[in-house]
């Protein structure tokens, strides 16, 4: 597969990356965090599916594994660039246009809670055309319908590859709604993203 | 003008509509979510676009009622974050033991689940008898099912893990009674509590409570609203009363932070400052 150049967008620069993995994405999380440089400009959101009685340990086991902060945001927390905010366990996590983060218990979404359809969608009609998302390996469709609102509002789609994937099913259902533009493995989506701000 | 430029202006709309219309202001709860609420809505409807919705709000209160009722977001549980009820027993329930009554105020009780739970902890810790507790929400459904105490069998399997994990000493199965797939919180739970209808967007303050719980209700207001009710709730409790947020809910950005020290970082329990 073709690595893509880092790109500007014609009307500017990208100002926000969401990520969303299951099953085995947590592996692909690692590579991709660990390729982005310690003054990284844009704010990371991330929905991984956790087990709902996760106390925070897993926004610890990040913040390991990356030079960026961590933050499992509280409600109305402010989006800052150069973080990673990562979904509390059990709440949904939405982006609001005043670019401040707001949590939901309301019923899970494609079984899971965060999930990371809600969080692309809110994310999409934030930033526009000036998100990039990210889908990882994981083992149920969600992210799909979020993917292709956030590709209809301009902003670029990438899914990891299914054939590095540890469970295929995540991405390769993106792939087959077509409503991912770029298909790649978690290390060239590293450097992607680190180029996206450099 | 593009797409999300128009929702914006239809959500708009629809939000003044029913605040016109039957005095429910939804203009300030959290957008993100309550739009969210608005297309999933409408995609079970029988309208083309949110605009459609409009003239069914002005003119069909049933259509109107059910979209209220999907507003209003009761999920809920039985001994939720088993670390507040914890945090409870072993830093309020000593401080409120000292008042000869106490009274509570569950704000945005749903279902009842965490009414329930916390009379559990009340009785065990001997604080129930001398209490007097207040549960309201703006869902009238809720509350009915909040009243009748009757929860699904199958959800009661974490419930009693979750009730281990805050120091309950008895065994969970006491307090309620299992007939077939259901389980009816045992009657004795339900004497010192009433359950009533308050709108925390416009209703008044609730005088003199000792300890007030609003869990996971804040999180769908905007700044606005939230410091609306955070002032509601500081005129509503005694001096050295507490205050018990959600897990992911804070203080420290409110305007009434001052006003508060906080007793329990994780379980976001606050004490009202005596001056
Ligand atoms: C997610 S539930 C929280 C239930 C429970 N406190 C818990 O944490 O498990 C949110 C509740 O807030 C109620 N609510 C929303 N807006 C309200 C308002 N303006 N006044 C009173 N209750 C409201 C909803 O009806 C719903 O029952």
């Amino acid at each position: 597969m073709r690595v893509s150049e880092p790109r500007r967008r014609p009307g500017g620069t990208y100002q926000a990356v969401v990520i969303g993995g299951s099953a085995g994405g947590v592996e692909a999380l690692q590579v991709i965090l660990l390729a982005l440089p310690h003054d990284f400009m844009l704010p990371v959101l991330v929905v991984e599916h956790l087990h709902h009685s996760d106390d925070g340990s897993f926004a610890l086991h990040l913040a390991s594994l990356t030079q960026l902060p961590v933050i499992e945001p509280c409600d109305k927390t402010r989006i800052e660039g150069g973080r990673v905010y990562t979904a509390p366990a059990n709440y949904h996590m939405l982006v609001e246009r005043d670019g401040t983060i707001g949590l939901s218990v309301e019923e899970r979404v494609n079984w899971s809670r965060p999930s990371i359809d809600v969080l692309f969608e809110s994310a999409a009609l934030a930033w526009g055309e000036a998100l990039v998302a990210v889908l990882l390996s994981g083992a149920n469709a969600d992210g799909t319908k979020g993917l292709g609102t956030v590709k209809k509002a301009g902003g670029l789609t990438i899914a990891q590859d299914p054939a590095e994937a540890k469970s295929r099913v995540m991405p390769q259902a993106a792939i087959n709604a077509g409503v991912v533009s770029e298909v790649l493995r978690a290390e060239q989506i590293g450097r992607l993203l680190a180029a996206l701000s450099g | 003008m593009n797409d999300a430029k128009i929702e914006m202006i239809e959500i708009d709309l629809l939000l003044e509509t029913i605040f016109q219309r039957y005095g429910y202001d939804f203009r300030s709860y959290a957008r993100a979510s309550i739009e969210r609420r608005i297309r999933q809505f409408l995609a079970g409807s029988r309208c083309s676009s949110i605009s459609e919705m409009i003239p069914k709000i002005l003119h069909d209160e049933e259509f109107f009622s059910n979209l209220v009722q999907y507003f209003s977001i009761s999920v809920t549980e039985i001994f939720r974050d088993p670390l507040v009820y914890r945090a409870v027993r072993e830093k309020v329930l000593p401080l409120l033991k000292t008042w000869p009554h106490v009274k509570i105020w569950h704000a945005g009780c749903a279902t009842g689940e965490e009414v329930y739970s916390l009379a559990i902890v009340l009785k065990e810790e001997e604080v129930y008898d001398r209490a007097t507790i207040y549960a309201t929400d703006f869902n009238d459904e809720s509350l009915d099912r909040a009243r009748e105490g009757v929860y699904a069998l199958g959800k009661l399997k974490d419930a009693t893990k979750n009730y281990q994990q805050t120091g309950g000493k008895a065994s969970f199965s006491e307090y309620y009674h299992a007939h077939y797939d259901a389980a009816a919180m045992d009657g004795s739970l339900k004497e010192r509590i009433t359950f009533a209808n308050h709108n925390l967007a416009v209703d008044a303050a609730f005088g003199e409570m000792h300890l007030i719980f609003c869990r996971n209700v804040l999180i769908y207001f905007n700044r606005e609203l939230q410091n609306r009710v955070l002032e509601l709730f500081t005129d509503s409790l005694v001096h050295g009363g507490f205050l018990c947020l959600g897990t992911k809910e804070d203080l420290q950005f409110s305007e009434v932070s001052n006003l508060y020290e906080l007793v329990d970082a994780k379980a976001k329990i606050y004490k009202k400052k005596s001056t």
